[in-house]
């Protein structure tokens, strides 16, 4: 069926709006899976290898990195973090669902 | 302090419910050398431990709160379904007269979780020869775990457990041959 025509009726709605727990959600989310496994692995190293220039030189790189990802994903989908580490729209999002075992 | 991220370290999916695994799986969750276990025991020994190895202890310790979470995710997930029948068939019978569905720090026969299983002794390489042992322990318990089940999904996240598990042991061991080098050093000097 072809939705495109621009002529609903229905109040406009973008297809992309995110809804946390969904498949979009659960790709992004992985992205940052991906790079906090890194930088668990490298910080592990680290504490035994605290000499290691070119680990501790990846370590900043992804951290980096990590800030960008989480900033995006949180963004879209509200705050990963409470305490203060994460901004929150209006109403106070921290306690909305999915938590990470109903995800 | 610690701050709680909402997420896992690691997705956990599951194919199917299985209330059986879900409780062959609580021995990772309140067992002896299982997640709880292990968390406690490392941020417990930290205090008293050389500065050098305070921060992978730190470290190790709280990455064991992440895997916690995703044993309690999985337990969650195989019995979410269930009926108080389908949970008696599992062999859940007794967990659930006295916990519905609620998870409990329990090992895989229903024994609560206890201090008893992990040691402090103030001595630093008795305490690092525990926790590899300990990591070895739970290495082995994650394989006999994937061996339980043919669920793809659940073995997936078992194995990435299980590899922790030798990372842990080999970081811990590292931490060993850190502390030996200083007490040799300090005995030339």
């Amino acid at each position: 069926m072809d939705q495109s025509s621009g002529q609903s009726d229905r109040p406009q709605e973008s297809p992309q709006r995110p809804v946390a727990g969904d498949e979009a959600y659960r790709r992004q989310l992985e992205e940052i899976q991906k790079v906090d496994f890194v930088l668990v692995e490298l910080n592990l190293y680290l504490d035994t290898h605290p000499t290691d220039l070119q680990a501790l030189q990846q370590f900043n790189q992804l951290a980096q990195r990590r800030r960008q990802l989480a900033y995006d994903f949180e963004m879209r989908y509200g705050p990963m973090m409470h305490f203060g580490h994460s901004y929150s729209r209006f109403p106070w999002q921290w306690p909305e669902t999915p938590w990470p075992w109903q995800v | 302090m610690w701050i709680y991220e909402k997420k896992l370290q690691y997705p956990v999916k599951v194919s199917k419910c299985d209330p059986m695994m879900a409780k062959f799986l609580m021995e990772q969750y309140g067992g002896a050398d299982g997640e709880l276990s292990a968390a406690l025991r490392y941020l417990n020994q930290r205090y008293t431990i050389p500065d050098r190895v305070i921060g992978l202890l730190t470290d190790i310790g709280t990455e064991e709160f992440a895997h916690l979470e995703m044993i309690a995710t999985m337990v969650y997930k195989l019995t979410k379904d269930e009926n108080a029948r389908e949970m008696m068939a599992a062999g859940l019978g007794a967990h659930y007269a006295n916990h519905d569905k609620a998870l409990f720090y329990n090992n895989a026969a229903g024994v609560p979780w206890t201090a008893t299983y992990i040691q402090a002794k103030g001595d630093p390489i008795a305490d690092l020869y525990e926790d590899i042992a300990a990591e070895e322990k739970a290495r082995a318990t994650y394989q006999w775990l994937i061996d339980m089940t043919d669920d793809v999904d659940l073995q997936d996240s078992l194995k990435f457990l299980r590899e922790r598990e030798v990372v842990h042991s080999m970081r811990f061991r590292e931490a060993v041959e850190i502390i030996k080098a200083d007490r040799e050093q300090k005995k030339i000097f």
